[in-house]
């Protein structure tokens, strides 16, 4: 009787169809929009992600989130490096500046500087170059979004509007007046402001600021094992006063802020439970009506010796396959989507979480779905077939 | 007590359907007895109860009082459960809308009953094919049924209600969605492969053409049967009926 059941389901094109995207519909709309979702907060934290080096992160106890520097004095990585168990401790700056390009346009840009000695915290990809250009004289990291896009120069210089080239390795910035040669050019993770970030040494990057007392952004620690991190956490909290994370603490502190202070989780909330309600409203409704046009073939069945829990079970196969098909679909088309669109357009990130939600959700849905559609039909009585 | 060679046997069956001022007495203490081998024509005005009783005689319904015994067995005294399972193993139904699943095969439709008492699939497809052939279908097992003529759909609904080979079918009225000629041929069908010593059938109409396919007719009226006849006498008394009503006009 399953495939009978589930010819059932294909054989009424129309309302199948109908079921089908409604759950696909469903689908797409809450994978896409938790996806971006995730991938905009994934976006907030791009630079811990780009910094795997360190164990932990240390910043003033009032930072907020990553972007929300609040310089601290020089003096706080001597204090740093004198706590017992850690390994290294370097220093990063980070800030935004404003670059005078070749052309003469000025574009906000996101500079952070690494450690001189070690440059831990130069991005781990580069596209042309290596990160040891930035021990020569003046000279920078772009990445590829930022050389082709923000960045990207007019192909005739007279017209500045016209069509554009990726900035190259060799051209020149200005950073606060200061001369800044492009080095090389880095592959990195979007970031959520979508500047141009510019990486170079911390002591080229202080001096690509306005003058300033305090300097030092972050300090990046790393710990003598891997076991003594939690407490060394702790001990540096302790003597120094300073906030201490590690790089997943950091990025949940990150993500918590843009959760917490801005709105768009409600905003994709809202998309999410749209999706939710699209798909209640036409897939849920679309089945029920699906099992009301087949109840007297299910009537007929009764008559003719099949069990209440017998067609229950025929319309849950249905309301299973119909919800497998749907969820399917819209993971693929928002999996598609999402892949086929480049990163830099689309904050895009499915991670294993998303399909669980999605398919929690279809799953729902095609349970009331079902459970409406299941009451119909164990109340049905069998003496209604002879009522015509 | 079930009479020599009776199938089944009614005595002072009634049913009320609703309480109070909505009560409908619809059957009023039936008496009936039919035999294997026999098709028995159940007759009489609309509301007069024969789709209540075919539906106790079936057991899809359960008489309020009365002796009953259909096949050896009183279904009313029966659980659901038992009720759907003893209809599996020994009740066909035709039914006057024809009640075929439109979106699959006429020959899956047929295996319905088959399916449903858990017979393996490729046994059931072959016994209903060879059943299909048997009320002229061959050919037409994997049309849908909206392809066929009612007449074709009420032979598969004939095959679909003989598949399991039950010893009670009750029709509903098998020939009001078809023709005159159609319906002729159509109880035809059923008295012939139907028709033999250890079933019998139950047909409910208001077709008088097709009375002589039946070999006893029983009237009912407001709720019980008031006699039971041969096609001849039954038609008698139609031709009388309508002779009298012209003369009053």
């Amino acid at each position: 009787m399953r495939a009978i059941a589930i010819k059932m389901l294909f054989g009424d094109s129309a309302k199948f169809y109908g079921i089908l995207l409604g759950l696909a519909f469903a689908t797409l709309l809450i994978a896409q929009q938790a996806s971006i979702f995730v991938g905009l907060m994934s976006r907030t934290y791009a630079l811990i992600e780009e910094t795997p080096q360190a164990d932990l992160w240390v910043t003033d106890p009032t930072m907020l989130f990553v972007d929300d520097t609040k310089p601290m004095q020089v003096t706080a990585l001597q204090r740093v490096r004198s706590v017992g168990g850690v390994k290294w401790a370097v220093p990063m700056f980070k800030s935004l500046l404003v670059a005078k390009l070749p052309s003469g346009a000025r574009q906000l840009c996101d500079v952070v500087g690494v450690d001189d000695a070690s440059l831990i915290g130069a991005p781990a990809k580069m596209v042309q170059g290596d990160t040891s250009v930035l021990r020569r004289p003046d000279t920078i990291i772009i990445e590829t979004r930022g050389a082709r896009t923000r960045l990207a120069q007019p192909l005739n210089p007279a017209d500045p509007a016209g069509p554009k080239r990726p900035i190259e390795v060799g051209e020149e910035l200005e950073l606060n007046e200061k001369r800044a040669v492009i080095g090389g050019i880095a592959e990195t993770k979007p970031t959520f402001q979508a500047v141009p970030t510019i990486y170079t040494t911390y002591s080229r990057a202080i001096g690509f600021s306005p003058a300033n007392r305090r300097t030092l952004s972050m300090i990046l620690v790393k710990a003598d094992s891997p076991e003594e991190i939690p407490a060394l956490r702790a001990r540096i909290e302790r003597e120094t006063g300073l906030a201490v994370y590690t790089p997943r603490d950091f990025a949940w502190k990150t993500i918590d802020f843009w959760m917490k202070q801005t709105g768009i989780p409600i905003n994709f909330g809202i998309a999410i439970a749209l999706g939710f309600l699209v798909g209640v409203a036409i897939a849920g409704q679309m089945f029920y009506n699906f099992t009301l046009d087949n109840l007297k073939y299910f009537g007929a069945m009764k008559a003719m010796g099949a069990t209440t829990p017998a067609l229950l079970g025929l319309v849950a196969l249905q309301g299973a396959v119909a919800g497998a098909l749907g969820l399917g679909l819209g993971l693929g088309v928002t999996s598609f989507v999402g892949l086929s669109i480049p990163e830099d357009k689309l904050a895009f990130k499915m991670t294993w979480h998303i399909p669980v939600i999605a398919a929690g959700a279809v799953i729902f849905i095609v349970v009331a779905a079902s459970s409406f559609s299941m009451r119909k039909v164990a109340k049905l009585d069998p003496a209604e077939v002879f009522q015509g | 007590m079930t009479a020599a060679g009776a199938s089944i046997s009614c005595r002072g069956i009634t049913k009320t359907f609703g309480s109070g001022d909505a009560t409908v007495r619809a059957l009023r203490g039936v008496d009936l007895e039919a035999r294997y081998g026999e098709v028995m024509a159940l007759v009489g005005p609309s509301g007069c109860g024969k789709t209540t009783l075919i539906s106790i005689l079936a057991g899809l319904l359960q008489r309020d009082e009365g002796d009953l015994s259909v096949l050896g067995d009183d279904p009313s005294l029966m659980s659901s459960h038992q009720r759907t399972q003893w209809r599996g193993r020994n009740v066909g139904f035709i039914f006057q809308q024809f009640n075929l699943i439109p979106q699959v095969s006429v020959v899956e439709n047929v295996a319905v009953p088959l399916l449903l008492q858990g017979t393996r699939r490729r046994e059931a497809i072959e016994r209903s094919a060879a059943l299909l052939a048997e009320v002229g279908l061959r050919g037409r097992e994997q049309s849908r049924p909206n392809k066929l003529s009612g007449g074709q759909q009420q032979r598969v609904a004939i095959a679909r209600a003989l598949v399991s080979n039950p010893r009670l079918l009750v029709c509903d009225e098998p020939t009001s969605a078809l023709d005159g000629a159609t319906g002729q041929r159509v109880m035809g069908l059923i008295r012939d492969i139907a028709t033999h010593g250890e079933r019998v059938v139950i047909v409910v109409t208001h077709d008088e053409r097709i009375y002589h396919f039946a070999d006893r007719i029983a009237h009912l009226d407001d709720g019980k049967v008031t006699h039971v006849s041969t096609p001849a006498e039954a038609l008698a008394e139609s031709a009388a009926r309508m002779g009298d009503a012209a003369g009053r006009r």
